[in-house]
């Protein structure tokens, strides 16, 4: 016991990899085995954050269970693991969905083993970037969940799969290559890669200090757009968006999974952890023009989805749509960090990232199991499939009201906090982004309404063989039970996990 | 937490529970689903009559209300709270609500033919055709249970809880979602039947239309937020807080704080509540079973909207501006609606647009700050339109059973036109919806419809709003008028068709709850009977004014006594009953009918307007501007320069400096220089051993001289 809970962390980072390593050791030909195993490898994490969950201290300041190896001496970089109620939250949402998405994936019946392995490395590339305390092992996570989904993309993704993987990593990979410059800078000046250690110095460097050749002010607007573009394009930001519907369209389920539950909040994350502390000044500056681009995510995301004929990409888009709350909360923390306002701005940011993980996983997850069934996407296929399966139904209307952000489920609460906090600072946008929010109705209505409503579908219900439409099975309602367990109950009852957050938010900034 | 407040806590809970029950456990069971649900619907009737009766006990109960709240969402230092409160405006609305609720919920199981056989081809989705039995020795048809019996009780439920979450709730955010659980709930019971596809489109014009005025109240309830730091309407109602709401400009128009967000609030209502111009849902959402109409679109939701106003009365009333508003959106939709109802021939068509009439009648009300006048209203008409949405659906009920007995399907049980006479056939639902009809045009004293009406007008010609009384006037005898069209076209006179004829009167379930539900019609009235009424004033207290009056810090003064708007009120009353009557007692179709003109039967064309101008061209820009110009033309287009581009530069490198520099003029270059050497050299090699000695020889003796020159030497 004392090993684990010295070891908590680094023992949640790469269980996934061990075990994902031990698969490839495993007999041939035995998938039941292999999904079997990497559903029981990937829930050791999840019961090990829960652990970490009901351990930590959310009234104490800085980073706790942290761990520091050596890792990089020579250049001042070390493998520092530590949370705080931020980067745990987003641990315990990545722990969560991953069990899911494998348990998804049971319908996967090609390459098993490659692709559990690949599932498993890509949770150890999430994990990490959320827990590394040191900017280049920050980095190197970073990099290391691309290639993971990289391939599950061109490997197991539906047809145009090839120009979505190479469009995915092409332009993630456009933004880490700034992100790689701006941290060597950090860690040329400084010597250290350390992100505590950075915290404390950076804010100290006096403005007219000349730094290679440069005024402060230049290295640190560098660095700033550096890291900016880098986030915005995975959150993503609008106009860096139109990978995200091509990935998330062509993705398997379980990886659309992923990628909407998780991989997009690396962006955000990267805004909250690494942007409005180490550059509040130029925060301010921009804070303006991102909240601009938050504000066209929003009401342009909505659109777009309200247009869309294929099922999959209308629900891609509707990420686009709800994660624009999140930057415009960012935005006004941005712009009035240590007020109130801002302080729930923040709140709503952040607790909308832990949401918008569970209804858009709920909803891509949806998508899939109607297209393992009907092979197709197309809307116009679907209507009046409500009698034909009923309880599929009920789900799909539960996981979209969330998705709508119906009061008494968890996508109001973290709306309504980021309303409430952006209004005083940026009122104007919050007015047009309520533009955003009726289109979301428009879009979530839509998808009901072209799938499940209408006159009974003679097509899907004479559909024979293959293409038969049979009602959800038991599997698929144990991926749905716990996210609409979880919906529902923030929902009601927020206080639990807003509690860890705000205490987070109020001491970080 | 004392007893009372314990049980408000409790009072929404029972239909939830009953929701989840039903949809998880026991949707295939009928008879326990059903059970369930009114179960659940009589405990919360149970806890709001303890609750109504113990406030009742209390002496100035609006300065001390029932109250208890929690600590709910952490943010900062500080929690918002969100809790229950019990004030006279609270009291008296679980009151109504409870009983219609109740009501209601024992009318479904009539309505959906509990008990009746299964359908011959009943599909989900659509009303029941019917079923044919057989019985001695012959066949016919009878109703058949609907196919979503227990589902249908299962949302009612859910819409139950969110009535009574909004009604108990002490502050803005629990209202809100209250009131969003029952924007759900009416767009899932509007497109119950949702294969029909015009209940579909009718579900999602609903959630739509009411939306519009949704992201409006929220960002009123952020505002109020931001400004006052809390939600609790006990709080915001100090008068610290209120004075400087009022004090502060809000930068917009010039409307103080207090105005704006009253007005960001009522634009919440006028969605909720189908005010002009939002009202275009609620006609549409007669595409829903009746019951649910009657719940809806009469007793709960669209009242809703109404009490949301005056909840937040002490805040609206603040500005004059925002109350003109107010007060010019309900006169005007009071007169408009009334309008358009004359025109209508579907029975429940006429209702719907009658209560968004009656609504406007209210919200007029408030307008000009006749707070008890509005509430008064609110009650009485949630009595006696629920009696007469109920009431109707029983005349469909009995007109369902004509058609079934006759098996014309062509028939539409719904259009008055192919009733009347069904005085006789049915003759309880005949009488209960004449009370119902007779309170709604405010027949003289004996109906609750009239004392609440004309409290209004006392109110309007009293302070003075005489455009608003005068249209107010108007639209009543309109009301008057088409309230008597509807009785006579389907009760009086003679059957018109043959099912009018073998219409049939409905079971007990919906009967009863017709009774009641006419008591109250009648009987409410009693409780607000002005002080100075001439005859009867005095001789019962106005309990009402007293008790609903405490609500507010400053109780309201009780209208002087004026005969005009009195005069008025029977006038209007007694007018539009006579003309409907003596107008179409010997209308029998609607070409006889001269008022069924194009403009007011086509609503004044709002919905084509409205599709022209915002629906479709708000998906054309969705489709073709963003999506295909802006991401797919735009934006990839840059991205997709990108690769050209790359390759472009790539190419350039390869064609121009690689391909000529190094590898033909570095690679191959040093290649050719070699070859071309070795090609000169390859004439010393002959293989004959006298030159290669002459050569060696040769080299020797330069070699040597060389090294002699220039070493030695």
């Amino acid at each position: 016991m004392d090993f684990i809970s010295t070891h908590l962390l680094s023992l949640i980072l790469f269980t996934p990899a061990v075990a994902a390593l031990l698969l490839l050791f495993m007999p041939k030909d035995e998938p039941r085995l292999y999904r079997w195993f990497a559903l029981g490898a990937s829930l050791v994490p999840f019961v090990l954050s829960l652990i970490a969950w009901f351990h930590f201290q959310s009234g104490e300041p800085g980073f706790q269970f942290e761990e520091t190896y050596v890792w990089y001496q020579a250049i001042g970089s070390s493998l520092h693991l530590g949370v705080d109620g931020l980067s745990l939250t987003m641990v315990l949402l990545t722990t969560l969905l991953t069990p899911l998405a494998i348990l998804a994936s049971f319908s996967i019946t090609e390459k098993v083993k490659a692709y559990m392995m690949l599932f498993l490395f890509l949770e150890m590339g999430m994990l990490g970037v959320f827990m590394s305390l040191d900017l280049l092992v920050f980095f190197v996570f970073w990099e290391v969940g691309l290639v993971p989904m990289y391939f599950l993309i061109n490997q197991w993704g539906s047809a145009n799969r090839n120009y979505a993987s190479l469009k995915f990593l092409i332009y993630t990979m456009g933004g880490s290559l700034g992100l790689l410059l701006a941290i060597q800078l950090l860690g040329v000046l400084f010597g250290t890669y350390d992100l505590i250690t950075l915290y404390q110095n950076w804010t100290s460097l006096k403005p007219n200090e000349v730094l290679l050749g440069m005024s402060v002010q230049t290295v640190k607007t560098i660095a700033f757009w550096a890291f900016a573009i880098a986030f915005a394009i995975k959150i993503p930001v609008w106009p860096f968006h139109t990978w995200l519907p091509d990935a998330h369209t062509e993705a398997p389920t379980a990886g659309s999974m992923i990628l909407a539950g998780v991989l997009l909040k690396l962006g955000a994350y990267g805004f909250l952890r690494l942007i409005l502390p180490l550059y509040p000044v130029e925060a301010k500056v921009f804070a303006g023009a991102l909240a601009l681009l938050a504000t066209a995510a929003i009401v342009f995301g909505a659109l777009a989805s309200y247009a869309q004929t294929d099922f999959k990409r209308l629900v891609a888009y509707s990420s686009v749509n709800h994660m624009g709350f999140v930057v415009l909360g960012i935005a006004a923390a941005g712009l009035a960090s240590g007020t109130e306002d801002a302080t729930i701005a923040l709140n709503g940011a952040i607790l909308q990232m832990f949401n918008h993980g569970l209804s858009a996983a709920g909803m891509f997850f949806l998508v899939g199991v109607i297209y393992e069934r009907t092979h197709t996407r197309n809307l116009e296929e679907f209507g009046g499939l409500f009698p034909l399966v009923p309880v599929y139904g009920g789900i799909l209307i539960f996981t979209s009201m969330a998705s709508l952000g119906l009061p008494g489920l968890n996508g109001f609460i973290s709306e309504f906090l980021v309303v409430r906090g952006t209004w005083p600072i940026l009122t104007g946008y919050t007015v047009i982004s309520m533009l955003g929010l009726l289109f979301t109705g428009a879009y979530i209505l839509k998808g009901i309404k072209k799938v499940l409503h209408g006159p009974m579908n003679e097509h899907w219900a004479a559909a024979r063989g293959e293409h038969r439409l049979t009602e959800i099975n038991t599997r698929e309602i144990l991926v749905m039970a716990p996210l609409m367990v979880l919906i529902l109950w923030i929902g009601i009852y927020p206080a639990w996990i807003l509690d860890v957050i705000n205490k987070a938010v109020v001491m970080l900034f | 937490m004392t007893t009372e407040t314990l049980i408000t806590w409790l009072i929404p809970l029972p239909p939830v529970l009953a929701f989840f029950l039903i949809v998880l456990f026991t949707n295939r069971s009928k008879a326990l689903s059903h059970t369930i649900a009114v179960g659940g619907a009589l405990l919360s009737w149970l806890g709001s009559m303890y609750v109504f009766w113990r406030a009742l006990g209390v002496e100035h109960l609006g300065e001390h209300p029932f109250e208890s709240s929690i600590n709910w969402l952490p943010l900062g230092d500080t929690w918002l709270k969100i809790g229950v409160l019990v004030d006279p405006l609270t009291a008296v609305t679980l009151f109504f609500v409870a009983w219609t609720v109740l009501m209601i919920f024992l009318y479904s199981v009539g309505y959906h033919n509990y008990g009746q056989p299964q359908g011959d081809h009943d599909h989900k989705g659509l009303p029941p055709h019917g079923a044919t039995v057989e019985e001695h020795g012959h066949k016919h048809v009878v109703p058949s249970v609907e196919p979503m019996y227990s589902r249908f009780f299962a949302f009612i439920g859910l819409f139950a809880f969110g009535m009574f979450v909004l009604v108990v709730s002490d502050n803005l955010l629990t209202l809100f979602v209250g009131w969003e659980i029952m924007g759900l709930c009416s767009y899932l019971l509007i497109g119950f039947w949702y294969a029909k596809p015009s209940a579909r489109d009718a579900a999602v014009k609903a959630f739509m239309t009411t939306r519009v005025g949704d992201v409006f109240m929220l960002l009123g309830i952020a505002y109020l937020y931001s400004v006052t730091g809390t939600l609790s309407v006990r709080t915001i109602f100090s008068e610290e807080i209120l004075h400087t709401l009022d004090t502060i400009p809000s930068g917009f128009l010039g409307f103080s704080t207090a105005g704006l967000i009253g007005l960001l609030l009522f634009i919440g209502t006028v969605g909720k509540s189908a005010q002009f111009p939002l009202h275009v849902w609620l006609p549409d959402a007669m595409e829903g079973p009746t019951p649910v109409s009657a719940m809806i679109h009469a007793a709960t939701m669209v009242s809703a909207g109404v009490y949301a106003v005056i909840r937040m009365f002490p805040l609206i009333s603040l500005d004059e501006r925002t109350m003109t508003i107010v007060a010019f959106i309900g006169a005007f939709t009071a007169i408009f609606a009334a309008t358009i109802a004359v025109a209508q021939n579907d029975i429940k068509r006429v209702l719907a647009y009658s209560t968004i009439s009656q609504l406007g009648f209210m919200i007029a009300a408030l307008g000009i700050g006749a707070y008890v006048a509005a509430v008064f209203h609110l009650i009485t008409h949630a009595f006696f339109k629920a009696l007469l949405f109920l009431g109707s659906g029983s005349v469909i009920h009995g007109m369902e059973h004509g058609v079934l007995h006759t098996g014309n399907h062509d028939v539409d049980p719904q259009d008055m036109f192919n009733m009347g006479g069904l005085k006789s056939k049915m003759p309880i639902t005949f009488w209960t919806f004449l009370i119902g009809g007779f309170a709604l045009s405010g027949f003289p004293i004996v109906t609750a419809g009239f004392w609440s009406k004309d409290e209004i007008f006392a109110d309007a010609w009293g302070h003075g709003h005489t455009a608003v009384f005068i249209t107010l006037a108007v639209a009543a005898f309109l009301t008057a008028f088409y309230t008597m069209r509807q009785i006579t076209l389907t009760f009086f006179g003679e059957p018109r068709t043959k099912e009018a004829e073998h219409a049939q009167e409905t079971p007990w379930t919906m009967t009863l709850p017709l009774v009641i539900l006419a008591i109250f019609a009648i009987g409410y009235g009693w409780f607000g009977i002005p002080e100075h009424f001439p005859g009867l004033g005095g001789l019962v207290p106005n309990w009402l004014h007293e008790f609903v009056g405490g609500t507010l810090a400053e109780h309201p003064e009780a209208v002087v006594f004026s005969w005009v708007p009195l005069i008025t009120s029977l006038v209007v009353a007694l007018g539009g009953l006579t003309l409907g009557y003596f107008f179409y007692r010997d209308v029998n179709s609607p070409v006889e009918d001269k008022l069924q003109i194009g403009f007011l039967k086509n609503k004044y064309y709002f919905d084509e307007i409205y599709d022209t101008v915002f629906v479709k061209p708000a998906y054309w820009f969705a489709e073709n501007i963003v999506y295909k110009f802006l991401d797919q033309g735009v934006i990839d287009g840059i991205l997709h320069l990108f690769g050209p581009g790359t390759q472009g530069i790539g190419d350039s490198v390869r064609n121009y400096f690689d391909l000529p520099v190094i590898n033909r003029l570095i690679g191959d270059g040093s290649a050719d220089v070699t070859y071309w050497f070795g090609g000169k050299l390859r004439a010393i090699q002959t293989g004959r051993i006298q030159q290669y000695l002459m050569l060696t020889l040769i080299i020797f003796v330069v070699v040597g001289a060389a090294l002699y020159f220039f070493v030695l030497a």
